[in-house]
């Protein structure tokens, strides 16, 4: 294949690629979307392979490489459960972050790519493979972290080290001027120090910022280290001279940045202040403890049977899922009781918040999974003017996104994030297993609220209790 | 030892309720009491002597020997002078008492060393005490009643119809007062299908009116009647005239009148005047449920339906009685809720705790000695001035309004400096990727910005196998051809070939497993 029908094909599967973008915006669309992103990819890898930049003798490697990476990779697809996608999604991240690192040193140890360039253009070559080693490594570890943390092996609380910040700018200070270093130097040994001095502290500064973001700003992590995964691509592609590369990044890039923007905007943070970590500790504001009005009085607890009671005597409900249903695994017995209702001429519609679970649109997707069909399932504008005429709003292992204080303490942490007014209700049924506060560390007022009621217990047991019930 | 709650049968004539019914018998249980009721208590609300045994309670015949045997009484009605007297010293007497009506029965219960808990002095301004509240479930079971009585007496449907056999009108019904029973009173109205109107000198509760389906009317003059802890207060002669007026236009114009005006410790204002009832079409009803303090209308009896100048006028005193089944349940379940305050301990002992706000307010006499009134409880200020919010919180969709104008210069500033620095020092063929890498950004950010929050999470499944394009630069590495000038002895093969198909085996894994979730999760989402 020669240089311009390889660069041709490259130019198609970039329109394939934003196509697949854009189909992604809509659920009609979405299917389609998909097959453009495979065939699109599909042309960029055999336009490279058949390409004049590959020789024969790499066939073998890459089939195989290929070959074992498919394997895995279409093996753990299959067989991970949906409750686990926002780990799966860290993890692949990783692995981008992880390969940029390879690329970028295989370019760089590699004569043939260097040895063309001379003056500025050495220079700035050596700046784009510095950067993308840089952003891959950030990437890499930091992606681990999040991995971790959202499978639980990892404290999901916020690690605070002390001068964290002021640790992240001698980092940042000290990655500079190795790059200088790195620049000045003239062969590829010499190169090699700052080049792994720099990867060690990209890697500790990934562990360190993710380590410091708590569990409910998982959703604007996973998808800033979606936007990271896009960047490194970009900066390989500078490296390489390679327009696929650096467009197709750039894309992702962007793309990640925009909806970690949106999942910002949906919890009113700055995404700065989430960057920088920690709860509430960003901009010098007193600790969630001790301030804010603590809310008094009694909580009602309630019994499974009796809140099929109330759902059976309902004419409108709406159900907000939160974290806890994911843990729980409740979301199938939640449709189950769904479809029940409905068949009674009950009307459920299903209120998600923009950051309920630990990845954006989380809840969306296990509903998805339990066959709900998604116009019942709407947004928290669509129907947060609803709740008044609702007569059971049930909450299923969801505290923050459902906290008035967020509208009624200005003190509060969490003044001022847009919230579910379930206690508008005539009743909130909140399924949870204890009176613990949620991952803001704020209590929660609506628990004391005469109009709510408490069912305490794990969320599936609780649930498949009230079907049980409903059935009955 | 646990104490014994009695719950004799109620004396007072007509009186159907009884204090206790057998579900919430196993609840007391529950709570460590024992529980012993007469025999028949419950046989006008439909309680039998069997159900009660069922639920664990004891069947004792004859009052005499139930008010011996318990140290806790569970009534309805207020004591009558026989009931006095079969009270003992340290007994616990749980009931309505009206203890601003009764002075003499409070001073004759004093004597006999009783404690008194009357549930109508509760504080109802407590939101805990709600649960407790009986005046509230009673008026809400009256105020339906009401509405039953009302239609019992009426010659039409309340719904309009439209049948073959003739148009029917709906009826139209005005009801005075919002109070609870005003409110239980509208929903039922309007749940039957009748054009609802009401009104109520307190103007906050124009909004619960709306709610339920009625409409309110509002009396053409500008005073605020809220008085102390949700009542209505007297209101001034000008605003008494304009409410007349009101009233007597709405007596000419609607079929029912149900009226639910009260004012505490005074008679119960005359709204509706003989010339109002007059001015009525015949056949219509008025139900009085203010009949017991003296009524709303000039012409009702108290206790009786009569028919005067063609109008039914309903002035029974015993709406929730008539509904005896409903108002025990409410009435026991409140009684419960209050023993639960009672005994925090579950030990079947209650405690009296004077410190408690709502058990306070509740306990008029205490071990013989009179404690009613209670000293004034502090109001919980009204939310007069809410503190200045800092920042209100931006809606959705405010966040797209565009940047203020300095902080647009600002950025467009930045981005100018930084592109001439670019653009002064980068060889052109930087530039020319630098231009692709740009506009590719922009077309993210135009393609993305609308998607669904629903699909947030496959576009992010998506967009990594994408990035997963990286595949590339690890292809590029394989194998590439000999460049000229480039000798084959100072590349290092090996590491190069194993770095890049160590790359090329993790960023398929992602492109694959990355491509296939996506799908997976896509075949999910349907309609």
């Amino acid at each position: 294949m020669s240089v311009t029908l390889a660069t041709v094909s490259y130019i198609g599967a970039t329109i394939l690629f934003i196509l697949s973008l854009g189909g992604l915006s809509n659920p009609e669309t979405s299917r389609r979307g998909n097959l453009y992103g495979m065939i699109g990819m599909t042309i960029a890898v055999l336009a490279t392979v058949m390409g004049p930049q590959v020789t024969k003798a790499g066939y073998g490697w890459i089939v195989g490489a290929m070959a074992v990476g498919a394997v895995i990779g279409i093996y753990a697809a299959r067989t991970v459960k949906m409750t686990q996608m926002p780990e799966l999604v860290a993890l692949m991240h990783s692995l981008v972050g992880l390969a940029a690192m390879l690329v970028g040193f295989a370019n760089y140890i590699d004569p043939a790519a260097a040895g063309v360039f001379q003056g500025a253009e050495k220079t700035i070559h050596e700046v784009e493979i510095y950067i993308g080693i840089l952003i891959g490594a950030v990437t890499f570890s930091g992606s681990i972290i999040a991995f971790g943390k959202l499978s639980g092996k990892i404290t999901g609380k916020p690690v605070l080290l002390p001068g964290r910040h002021l640790m992240n700018l001698a980092g940042l200070l000290v990655v500079i001027y190795f790059d200088g270093v790195f620049i000045n130097t003239h062969t590829v040994a010499a190169g090699m120090t700052p080049l792994v001095v720099m990867t060690l502290i990209a890697l500790l500064f990934g562990i360190h910022m993710v380590m410091a973001i708590g569990g409910a700003d998982m959703p604007v992590v996973v998808s800033m280290l979606n936007s990271y995964s896009g960047w490194a691509a970009a900066a390989t592609g500078f490296m390489l001279n390679n327009d696929l590369l650096i467009v197709t990044g750039a894309l992702v890039g962007s793309s990640g940045a925009i909806l970690s923007y949106i999942m910002c905007r949906a919890m009113n943070r700055k995404f700065v202040a989430v960057i920088a970590g920690g709860f509430g500790t960003g901009g010098g504001t007193p600790a969630a403890k001790g301030e804010g009005a603590q809310p008094a009085g009694e909580v009602n607890p309630i019994l499974a049977a009796e809140t099929a009671e109330l759902l059976r005597e309902a004419k409108n409900v709406i159900i907000v899922p939160g974290y806890g249903m994911a843990v729980a695994q409740a979301q199938h017995t939640v449709f189950e009781i769904t479809k029940l209702l409905r068949a009674k001429g009950v009307n459920v519609r299903f209120g998600i918040h923009p950051v309920a679970g630990r990845m954006p649109g989380h809840m969306n997707v296990l509903l998805a999974e339990a066959k709900v069909p998604y116009d019942i399932v709407f947004e928290m504008d669509e129907l947060n003017e609803d709740f008044p005429n609702t007569d059971v709003a049930m909450i299923i292992g969801a505290n923050d996104i459902v906290n008035p204080a967020a509208q009624d303490d200005p003190a509060s942490p969490i003044a001022g994030m847009p919230v579910l007014e379930v206690w508008k209700a005539k009743t909130s049924v909140v399924m949870k297993r204890s009176m613990a506060s949620g991952y803001a560390g704020v209590d929660n007022p609506l628990f004391y609220k005469d109009n709510n009621r408490m069912l305490f217990g794990d969320a599936k047991k609780m649930l498949d209790e009230v079907l049980a019930a409903l059935k009955a | 030892m646990p104490q014994v709650i009695g719950v004799p049968k109620e004396t007072a004539d007509g009186e159907k309720r009884v204090a206790t019914v057998p579900e919430v018998v196993e609840k007391l249980i529950k709570l460590g009491f024992s529980v012993k009721v007469e025999s028949g208590a419950g046989d006008a609300a439909n309680c039998s002597d069997d159900t009660y045994r069922a639920a664990g309670a004891e069947v004792v015949d004859g009052a005499a020997k139930l008010w011996a045997q318990s140290d806790i009484v569970f009534k309805v009605c207020v004591p009558t002078a026989e009931e006095v007297g079969l009270t003992h010293a340290g007994q616990t007497l749980i009931t309505f008492i009206w203890p601003a009506q009764n002075p003499e029965l409070m001073q004759s219960l004093a004597a006999r060393k009783v404690t008194v808990l009357a549930i109508d002095s509760l504080p109802r301004m407590l939101s805990r005490a709600q649960k407790m509240d009986a005046l509230t479930s009673q008026a809400g079971v009256a105020g339906y009643r009401a509405v039953i009585e009302a239609a019992n007496a009426f010659g039409r449907f309340f719904n309009g119809q439209i049948t073959a056999a003739g148009k029917v009108p709906p009826a139209k019904v005005f009801i005075a007062g919002a109070g609870v029973a005003g409110l239980a009173a509208i929903g039922t109205a309007a749940g039957l299908g009748a054009v609802v109107r009401a009104n109520d000198t307190r103007a906050e509760v124009a909004d619960q009116v709306v709610s339920l389906g009625g409409e309110f009317v509002k009396v053409d003059y500008e005073e605020e009647g809220s008085g102390g802890g949700g009542y209505a207060k007297v209101m001034s002669e000008g605003f008494q005239q304009a409410q007349r007026e009101m009233y007597a236009k709405q007596a000419r114009e609607v079929d029912i009148i149900i009226t639910t005006a009260l004012i505490p410790g005074k008679p119960a204002p005359r709204l509706i005047t003989a010339e109002m009832v007059r001015s009525m079409k015949p056949g219509s009803v008025i139900v009085d449920m203010a009949a017991e303090r003296g009524g709303n209308c000039e012409l009702t009896e108290p206790g009786q339906a009569v028919v005067k100048h063609g109008v039914t006028i309903v002035g029974y005193t015993d709406l929730a009685s008539r509904l005896a089944k409903q108002s025990s349940t409410l009435y026991a379940t409140n009684l419960f809720r209050l023993t639960e305050e009672l005994c925090k301990t579950k030990d079947g002992v209650i405690n009296v705790n004077m410190e408690d706000d709502a058990i306070r307010g509740l306990t008029v006499i205490k071990e013989g000695s009179i404690t009613w009134p209670p000293p004034a409880f502090k109001l919980p200020a009204p939310p007069a001035a809410k503190p200045a919010m800092p920042a209100k919180a931006p809606k959705h969709g405010e966040a797209n309004a565009p940047a203020s104008g300095t902080s647009t210069a600002i950025t467009f500033l930045v981005a100018a400096v930084l592109f001439w620095f670019i653009g002064a020092y980068a060889p052109p063929a930087f530039l020319g990727h630098f231009t692709v890498f740009v506009l590719a950004v922009f077309v993210g950010y135009m393609v993305v910005w609308n998607v669904t929050p629903a699909l947030h999470t496959p576009l992010m499944s998506v967009t990594n196998a994408i990035s997963s394009i990286i595949a590339i630069g690890a292809l590029v590495q394989v194998a590439p051809p000999l460049v000229v000038g480039a000798t084959t002895g100072d590349r290092p093969e090996a590491w190069i070939l194993g770095l890049a198909v160590a790359g090329i085996a993790l960023t398929c894994v992602n492109m694959f497993g990355g491509f296939a979730v996506t799908q997976r999760m896509l075949e999910m989402f349907r309609k």
